[in-house]
């Protein structure tokens, strides 16, 4: 495993796995104001390392990079359907003009960044702070993102404190599987969400096969994921997660399948839902 | 400028009193911007590519928010349409035609003048085998012949009515600074005044010696065909139905063609070697009506052996040739020479930088299709930025960009490869090859389904 690789399933298992440990949250209360401008060069040579790996669209993270394709637009044309985006604007370049959208578990802001060039304005929200700082740092290189984008470090829960219904849409991507707390996650993206708001979540389901792709195949063998990021006990199926969501007063639209294809780095949408997954709810009080 | 700052101010107060941008960051976008003005899209280069790329990616409604800026080294003049045909003619495909369509020129330079093709007869001195194309029964044109000067003004006119465009004549590059690979930073653009603009996305439209692609890390492959392509607009000696494009290879390994202006008008390319096109220019006016009579009529002796194999295969042209029209006078002052060569570039792309047209690829116009490639390109990468603001990436890093590369390169390596082996085989009178070369002509032309196969690929 090269070091950054190291690294980085370090800082995936730092901020991933430990996200829904309570015991973490009073202490990240006050990682808003925490001071930015004692930043130290050595730590901002490793944030540009950071940095380097989750905006290569050719390093480690380019599934996540080419899963843009299909969750952007999954998002956008959802929120076109559930009536929350205005349709006068679908053709133009910021459909999602005036919707507030928070993204739980935002990492280096892969996906962040598309909603709000679409116009909305977006909350990336992690339990990293070394992952928002990666976050706020790319986002600087591109003026259209400046005031439609902040990053938080912060937990669902903690936010939710104070944005309670605030939000047109919740998004997160690639997050719940390392959840260990599934039920009390969904209560709290829930809480964030305005009453018909949209809950939009891609995961990896719990079967055989994503045993087989996801953890043998994609960490083991092909390496393309660094070893030890997922764990297939904390995967979850879809009719799990729906309801789950159902508990909190969601009604779930879509559940789409979704597939990899590692030699082309290709996402595209399939009618089985045994491997990735995306779904979208829409809360109804 | 003064109304940028105050918006650019505007927002800065703004985004101060939110409380995610600290002052550190304020400090660092008042540098960058103060000193730069910052375009979305910018193209190099206002020739007949650049200026479709910036009319297509303004006409499209997706992009209608994007600020872009076309690049002229030229000074602004008015294109003035005369009377008498221009000595630079383009044939424009069909697929090229549905490009005017979108970006709503074609109404303009059809309401002007063009000449439809709708045949096309190609033939070999050294055999006489020859090949035709055209739609069944004639009903449908395969090309059309326009001048460039009109395409231009169409596309100049077409440029005022786009709000989000500007165009910037005179503009003196000094230098581009580019982006490394997966480095945050927005291509530079220096002007001799030193002024300073920057982008997401930089275009290299600035032709066969980009300089765009200059500071790219690409490999170029030149080859110098030694030859020069003579234009000159000619009258013909009768007035008819001139509907069709004649082109015959010639012995010395020279190429001649006769387009279609009008009725009585066609425009001539003439690719030859560099000395004999030099004195195609100096010859009288007569002298060369003369010498291009000859380059379409003249008999020149045939192999025995090629004569007999083609008439064993049943293959001989009989009344499918034939003759064009005899031309009579050469219009005073239309004769002109450019060089020719083939231009093949590895990568079209780099982060935040694409290239389109003569810039990516030039080829030897003995197919007519350069400028045809060079609107492939418009088209293609119009879709791809779409594409990518569709999905809210960055319009100049993401995958759109490579995916715009490999979807031209499968289109144009192979026309490129063909185009050059077509002008290498026709450049020798060796019997076998002649022979070879006959037979390969004569085989296709009786195949009606491949020979449509080729159409739709020269087309598409």
């Amino acid at each position: 495993m090269s070091v950054s690789t190291a690294v980085l399933s370090n800082v995936v298992r730092n901020s991933l796995f430990k996200l829904h440990n309570r015991s973490l949250a009073p202490t990240l209360l006050n990682a808003n104001h925490s001071s930015q401008s004692s930043v130290d060069p050595e730590s901002v040579k490793h944030l540009e390392k950071m940095a380097s790996v989750w905006w290569n669209e050719l390093g480690s993270m380019k599934p996540l990079h080419s899963m843009n394709s299909l969750r952007v637009p999954f998002i956008r044309d959802g929120l076109f359907s559930a009536g929350a985006a205005n349709h006068n604007r679908k053709n133009t370049a910021k459909p999602l003009d005036g919707l507030r959208i928070v993204d739980v578990g935002c990492g280096g802001g892969l996906l962040s960044e598309p909603l709000a060039r679409l116009g909305a304005t977006v909350t990336g929200i992690d339990a990293s702070l070394e992952l928002i700082d990666v976050a706020k740092q790319h986002a600087e290189s591109d003026l259209s993102l400046r005031g439609r984008l902040q990053y938080i470090h912060t937990l669902a829960e903690t936010l939710a404190i104070e944005d309670e219904e605030k939000y047109d849409a919740v998004v997160s991507s690639e997050v719940i599987e390392h959840v260990q707390n599934k039920t009390y996650f969904i209560e709290q993206c829930v809480k964030l969400l305005k009453p018909k708001g949209s809950i939009f979540l891609t995961t990896v389901s719990r079967t055989t096969q994503s045993w087989l792709a996801g953890i043998i195949g994609a960490e083991d063998v092909l390496k393309i994921v660094p070893q030890g990021t997922h764990q297939w006990e904390l995967f979850i199926s879809p009719p799990e997660l729906q309801a789950m969501l159902e508990q909190y007063g969601c009604i779930t639209k879509l559940v789409h399948g979704m597939f990899y294809n590692p030699l082309t780095n290709e996402w595209r949408w399939s009618c089985s839902s045994s491997l990735s997954y995306a779904i979208h709810a829409v809360k109804t009080s | 400028m003064a109304s940028n700052m105050s918006n650019l101010t505007k927002k800065l107060v703004l985004s101060s009193t939110t409380s995610f941008c600290n002052c550190n960051l304020i400090h660092r976008c008042w540098l960058s911007t103060s000193s730069n003005t910052h375009y979305d899209i910018v193209i190099a280069g206002g020739g007949l590519v650049g200026t479709a790329m910036a009319c297509s990616l303004g006409s499209s409604e997706l992009l209608s928010e994007k600020k872009i800026l076309l690049l002229e080294g030229a000074p602004a003049k008015p294109i003035t349409l005369k009377e008498t045909y221009s000595n630079r003619v383009s044939a424009i495909n069909n697929s090229s035609i549905k490009l005017f369509e979108n970006i709503k020129i074609w109404g303009d330079i059809k309401r002007h003048r063009v000449q439809e093709v709708k045949k096309m007869q190609v033939w070999d001195a050294c055999s006489g085998s020859l090949i035709t194309f055209s739609d069944d029964d004639l009903s449908n044109p395969i090309a059309f012949i326009i001048e460039n000067d009109l395409i231009l003004w169409a596309l100049g006119t077409r440029l005022n009515n786009v709000h989000n465009i500007s165009v910037r004549y005179n503009a003196k590059i000094k230098d581009y600074i580019l982006p490394k690979h997966s480095s945050c930073d927005a291509p530079q653009i220096v002007l001799e005044n030193d002024e300073k603009l920057s982008c997401d996305l930089l275009i290299g439209a600035d032709g066969v010696n980009s300089k765009v692609r200059s500071k790219m890390e690409t490999i170029v492959e030149r080859t110098d065909y030694k030859q020069m392509g003579v234009v000159a607009t000619l009258s013909l000696s009768d007035s008819s139905n001139n509907i069709v494009a004649w082109q015959r290879f010639l012995p010395d390994g020279g190429v001649v063609a006769l387009l279609p202006l009008s009725d009585t008008v066609s425009s001539l390319v003439w690719s030859t070697s560099t000395s004999n096109a030099k004195e195609l220019l100096n010859l009288s006016e007569e002298s060369f009506v003369d010498a291009v009579n000859d380059a379409f009529l003249k008999e020149h002796p045939k192999s025995p052996f090629v004569e007999a194999l083609l008439r064993n295969l049943r293959l001989l042209p009989g009344e499918d040739m034939q003759i064009p029209p005899s031309i009579t006078k050469v219009l005073a002052g239309s004769r002109a020479a450019f060089p020719l060569g083939n231009t093949s570039v590895s990568r079209y792309v780099n982060s935040c930088v694409a290239l389109i047209g003569d810039a990516a690829h030039r080829v030897h116009p003995l197919a007519g299709q350069g400028v045809n490639i060079g609107f492939g390109d418009v088209q293609c990468l119009t879709k791809q930025v779409e594409q990518a603001v569709y999905q809210g990436c960055h319009i100049g890093r993401g995958s759109h960009l490579k995916e715009y590369q490999s979807e031209r390169l499968r289109d144009t390596w192979p026309k490129m490869k063909v185009i050059h082996y077509m002008h290498s085989l026709y450049q020798t009178s060796f019997t076998p090859v002649v022979a070879m070369r006959s037979l390969g002509l004569s085989l296709v032309h009786s195949m009606p389904l491949i020979k449509k196969q080729l159409m739709m690929k020269a087309n598409a």
